[in-house]
């Protein structure tokens, strides 16, 4: 299996492409890669830009308890999609001297459709991301840390790994860190392949060496999580934005809004499809997708139109162009009958035939399904049956309502997880503002009968 | 699809040295030997390119955790192969982002060059073709990997140069 070639060149996705200004006070997570230019591999460039200061500030002035309330009152939310508030979930720890042992999770398993933030942050800073597991680590006391890594990253698990070694040769990792008395290890753990390992409880199992499914809440995994212990699993981007927070303080963070919306901080946001500059920005969370598809991305490539965009992954509901004015955070978007998931959009341009983009996407659901509860192992592959016949333009009459069927029988409480409940998103979105076209995929001949098998 | 190659029963996998002791210092990364049965399935697989059913014991009994555990691990993960590949795997990002930007087209010319469906391998054992999920480079579609090396916006016309590349 050995590779007789060289490795192709790497390349990194175009990020902050047209932006100016950019520092540690305006851009925390990107600053260090635009105003150095490249990736900053060796620690000491990584020390020069700040790097470490933050471990430093924690272990010698900080409490654990003071670092978990600095990232409360920061207003930080998950970045990974929920937007569940950090702070709130690292208070949910047991803490104090008979706590034992417990566990800090850095979810790296990016497979959300749609989504490439977080490969940037490892590819172009590992050394950032180590340093944010090991002052998350503080925060919270636990001896051991994980950075469960998707098997596909390679560079990004050679860069943290090495990224590692390093820290540990500079004292930042291992016993007594910095004269504190407090020590934590940290691994990466590489996955090996399955969308499903992104679902928290599904990915403490995996990295238990079963296979992931996921498991019933509650306990939830800051009570009982890896090998029942108490464990925290947060996203590469929340963790990533903790070193600053610490640095410049939670009103700080909570300015980066600039008001443009009540959540703090900024965000990775991208665009994806057929425009002129994909890429990645980091920008004030709050800022609309107009903003950033016409201002950063450049718009449609010649001669098409957006039809239709998902804000921020494969699981959220389709928004169309009278949504493009819209605040792109967590409660504008969710009041707007979508979510604003990983903050990355896609694209829908005129192209594209509507049927046939929603068939791939739950194409997508149905092969990544664990297997594990039924309305999501059987109602998925048959979705993906009335798409694609309907796609070919032999649907029954009755599909589009079974169709209905499904988006109530797969949505939210009938399954141990998120998957089913938000594979149904775009499919409930787009039977709402794309009927006719499906209704054009029903075989004339059948359009008589009554086809509902349910009733 | 290839079938599963049943290997005698009974017969013993002899698990090279160095094998054996990269699973047994993975042991250490984690508080429950069954954790490292992602790595060790991965360690087998760089040896033989494929997961050998005999190799299923052995990694169980040095993890002490049944057979059918290791077994439903190895078959569960997309990028664990219980099925012998050629040398060279492709994996094919099918997901929305690639989608959008057509990676049907890529997709259908590299079948047609390679004269095999997805799932299938080579004739001459050169080059296995997989689907994959989203490989988090959206912005870069299509995008594929050919075993660790991935290639971003892909067209038609760069795929006879880029499987020259793996002979």
């Amino acid at each position: 299996m050995s590779s007789n070639v060289t490795r192709p060149a790497f390349s990194c996705s175009e990020v902050n492409r047209g932006l100016t200004n950019i520092g540690p006070e305006t851009h925390p997570l990107t600053w260090r890669y635009s105003t150095h230019g490249q990736s900053i591999l060796d620690i000491k460039t990584y020390e020069a830009m700040e790097g470490y200061a933050a471990l430093r500030k924690a272990l010698t002035e900080m409490k654990p308890a003071d670092v978990q309330a600095e990232i409360k009152a920061s207003g930080l939310r998950g970045r990974g999609g929920a937007g569940f508030p950090t702070g709130v979930k690292w208070s949910l720890i047991p803490m104090g001297p008979d706590a034992g042992a417990k566990y800090m999770v850095c979810n790296a398993d990016e497979m959300e459709p749609g989504t490439f933030k977080d490969r940037m942050l490892m590819e172009t800073n590992p050394h950032q991301l180590v340093e944010s597991m090991i002052v998350s680590a503080y925060a919270i006391q636990a001896k051991r840390a994980y950075i469960f890594l998707r098997g596909e990253y390679i560079e990004a698990a050679e860069r943290l790994n090495a990224a590692i070694q390093e820290a540990h040769a500079a004292g930042y990792l291992g016993e007594n860190i910095l004269g504190s008395g407090w020590g934590v290890d940290l691994m990466v753990h590489t996955g090996a392949g399955r969308y499903i390992c992104g679902e928290e409880t599904a990915l403490i199992n995996s990295l238990e060496g079963r296979r992931a499914n996921p498991r019933s809440k509650p306990p939830f995994p800051q009570i009982a999580g890896l090998w029942g212990r108490p464990t925290i699993v947060n996203n590469v981007e929340t963790v990533s934005n903790v070193p600053a927070i610490l640095l410049r303080g939670a009103d700080w963070f909570k300015g980066l809004s600039q008001g443009l919306s009540g959540d703090a901080g900024t965000k990775l946001y991208g665009v994806s499809g057929r425009v002129k500059h994909p890429g990645l920005w980091e920008l004030p969370i709050g800022i609309t997708c107009r903003e950033l598809l016409y201002n950063h991305a450049g718009g449609m490539r010649e001669g098409l139109e957006m039809v239709t965009w998902l804000p921020g992954g494969a699981s959220t509901d389709f928004l169309m162009p009278e949504h493009l004015d819209l605040a792109m955070d967590y409660d504008t978007i969710m009041k707007n009958g979508s979510r604003l998931g990983t903050g990355l959009i896609m694209v829908v341009d005129n192209r594209h035939n509507i049927v046939s983009v929603v068939r791939n996407l739950e194409q997508f659901f149905a092969r990544e399904s664990c297997g594990w509860c039924t309305p999501c192992r059987d109602g998925l592959p048959w979705t993906v049956k009335l798409l694609q016949s309907i796609e070919a333009g032999q649907g029954q009459a009755g599909d589009l309502e079974t169709l209905d069927q499904m988006t109530r029988f797969l949505g939210p409480g009938k399954t141990f997880c998120a998957l089913a409940p938000g594979a149904m998103e775009p499919l409930q979105s787009a039977l709402k503002f794309f009927r006719p076209e499906f209704e054009k995929g029903i075989a004339a001949a059948d359009s008589q009968q009554s086809g509902n098998s349910f009733r | 699809m290839n079938k599963i190659i049943l290997t005698q029963r009974g017969a013993p996998y002899e698990m090279a040295a160095e094998d054996r002791a990269e699973i047994e210092h993975s042991l250490h990364h984690y508080d429950d030997p069954r954790a490292a049965s992602i790595d060790a399935l991965k360690v087998i697989q760089r040896r033989h390119g494929w997961v050998p059913n005999n190799a299923i014991r052995e990694i169980a009994l040095i993890l002490q955790i049944p057979d059918s555990d290791v077994e439903g691990v190895a078959t569960f993960y997309n990028r664990i192969y219980r099925s012998p590949v050629g040398r060279h795997v492709i994996t094919v990002c099918d997901s929305i982002g690639c989608f959008l930007t057509g990676f049907e087209e890529v997709y259908a010319a590299l079948q047609q060059r390679l004269g095999i469906k997805p799932g299938q391998t080579t004739s001459d054992n050169r080059f296995t073709l997989i689907p994959t999920c989203c490989l988090g480079a959206c912005d870069r579609g299509p995008v594929l990997m050919i075993n660790d090396d991935t290639y971003f916006n892909l067209t038609v016309d760069q795929l006879d140069a880029l499987l020259e590349k793996y002979a």
